[in-house]
């Protein structure tokens, strides 16, 4: 109950009512479109956009800075490479015997944008819909792979256990850690075996515990007729809604618009 | 010497959307060789309460002190030795390959002789009646009873003052239901305080000498059984209830006209009624 796995935060807004399929595939286009930005303009109305996504999604702040932090230093060396290491054409100042030009400024600061924007629209996703809607909807995209023969039913049932058993081992582990430290287990030696062999009186019972429960979670299933996939009714059934059209819509402008500006303008 | 809780708060994941204010300032003082028992119904907060007693869990707000010195990051160590935690379904936490092994676990640290740790071993395992022909033998193959056994075992084996349990009982059957509770009754009574935290009134009532009663966080009644279980209204209110034998004398006062003190044990219950018969004012 104290841990949170799944970053999903419940809220009401256009993102929360929007189809978890929209949002799979609006994700995947925010890449495209990022990634195609290439002038100030251009990246100027991918961050306006995103900007706007982000109010309109109702995510605090805090989330976000939340999910920027594990990638900080990779954030700081890239847009420090580019800074001294990029070779442009108009020198802006010198370091030493080292120039610095201005196209490695801009460079440095547009990829920092870029990781930016990119990884707010991933989050986006992740903090406006449930693990459960995710995989509906993975499992609604790629159902057309099962004419292949893609067992996409299985792998979407599999997902959708395997997400739904973090949070119950996440509070099992816990438990344990608690137990075996209330009876003189020790978790905080410097040294790095020492420290992963104090893990093992957790990883035991974890392991015992696990299986147990999918031994329970396979009888509870059978118990209840499950027999894969097929024939199968579902009780929550994807719609698209009147979200889905606003995203939908605003999506398509932004994307013309990027797309317009690189491939036809050309500035 | 007893532990203390002083004005104690507790947040859960503070600052964020999950935020929860699972205790909100408890004070309580648990005295050295009680046994006191601390119920509530299931989210009150008397997990969350118990386990700021040795450090699992540390305040937000507030203090707890053991024997005068306050629980805090530094000195966990000491008080996990102080104070030992038999967790619910205790049994589940074995791992070692033998018996003996995983009794002397919470030992390692403290660089004994084999003798030593032997010694411990050996007496600890007395105490829960455990027998010394299961001391080599894997602990799966045990019986759930023997199981818990040994898990209570390997917290005893440190020598632990205070003794917290969650819920020792529960999934035992009758038998090991009362052979669980005596042992506790055998504990405290050789000097170790006793806090038991448990959903069974019945329980609480035959052995505990003090209760506490925790709702939404706060410390809503407490005393002996008697005060605490003469108010079955009050209780009812908070999702909990009187032991049985404590409601029935108390329907029977009701409809019988008779008044009757409050009764939490059984053996109370029966005392009462052969002397109600005697004096004649009861008969069958």
């Amino acid at each position: 109950m104290k841990i949170s796995l799944g970053r999903y935060v419940p809220a009401d807004s256009l993102f929360h009512r929007a189809d978890p399929r929209t949002k799979i595939i609006w994700t995947v286009l925010m890449m495209v479109l990022i990634l195609l930005c290439r002038s100030w303009i251009e990246y100027l109305i991918a961050a306006v956009f995103v900007t706007g996504c982000f109010i309109a999604s109702k995510v605090s702040f805090k989330f976000i800075l939340q999910s920027l932090k594990p990638i900080l230093i990779l954030l700081i060396f890239t847009s420090l490479f580019n800074f001294f290491f990029y070779r442009g054409e108009t020198v802006a100042f010198m370091i030493g015997t080292k120039p610095i030009y201005y196209e490695s400024i801009s460079m440095s600061i547009k990829t920092i944008v870029r990781v930016v924007l990119l990884i707010i629209s991933a989050s986006l996703l992740t903090y406006t819909s449930s693990s459960v809607s995710i995989t509906d909807g993975l499992e609604s995209l790629m159902r057309p792979l099962s004419v292949i023969r893609v067992p996409v039913h299985e792998i979407a049932m599999m997902m959708s256990i395997a997400l739904r058993f973090i949070p119950t081992f996440a509070d099992e582990t816990d438990k344990i850690i608690k137990a075996q430290a209330s009876r003189g287990a020790e978790f905080d030696s410097k040294n790095v075996f020492k420290k992963i062999r104090s893990y093992i009186p957790v990883l035991i019972p974890l392991f015992i515990a696990a299986f147990k429960s999918a031994e329970d979670m396979a009888t509870a299933m059978e118990s209840r007729c499950y027999r894969g996939g097929k024939g199968r009714t579902r009780y929550k059934i994807l719609k698209f809604s009147s979200a889905d059209i606003v995203l939908t819509v605003l999506t398509a402008v932004f994307g013309t618009a990027v797309i317009v500006l690189r491939f036809v303008v050309k500035i | 010497m007893s532990i203390v809780v002083k004005n104690l708060k507790h947040i859960y994941m503070p600052k964020t959307p999950f935020e929860k204010e699972a205790l909100k300032g408890i004070n309580l003082e648990i005295e050295k060789g009680d046994f006191a028992a601390i119920i509530g119904k299931t989210g009150s907060g008397k997990s969350t309460l118990i386990q700021h007693f040795n450090g699992l869990l540390l305040p937000t707000e507030g203090e707890v002190n053991i024997d005068g010195v306050a629980v805090t990051k530094k000195n966990l160590s000491d008080i996990r030795k102080k104070v030992g935690f038999v967790f619910q379904y205790p049994e589940h936490q074995l791992f070692e390959d033998t018996v003996f092994k995983d009794i002397a676990f919470g030992l390692k640290r403290f660089k004994l002789s084999e003798e030593e740790v032997k010694e411990k071993v050996y007496s600890a395992a007395k105490l829960v009646g455990l027998d010394e022909s299961l001391f080599e033998r894997s602990v799966f193959e045990l019986s759930g009873g023997e199981k818990r056994r040994v898990a209570i075992c390997g917290v005893l084996v440190l020598a632990p003052s205070y003794l917290l349990l969650d819920e020792p009982a529960s999934g035992l059957d009758a038998n090991g239901r009362r052979e669980m509770l005596s042992l506790l009754n055998k504990l405290n009574n050789s000097g170790v305080t006793v806090i038991l935290v448990s959903h069974s009134m019945d329980d609480v009532a035959e052995y505990a000498k003090r209760v506490t009663v925790i709702n939404d966080g706060l410390v809503a009644l407490d005393g002996t059984p008697e005060e605490v279980f003469s108010k079955r209204d009050l209780l009812r209110s908070m999702d909990l209830d009187v032991p049985e034998v404590t409601g029935m004398f108390m329907d029977f006062s009701e409809k019988s006209g008779i008044p009757l003190p409050t009764v939490v044990k059984k053996e109370q219950g029966r005392d009462l009624l052969i002397k109600l018969i005697s004096e004649g004012r009861f008969s069958l």
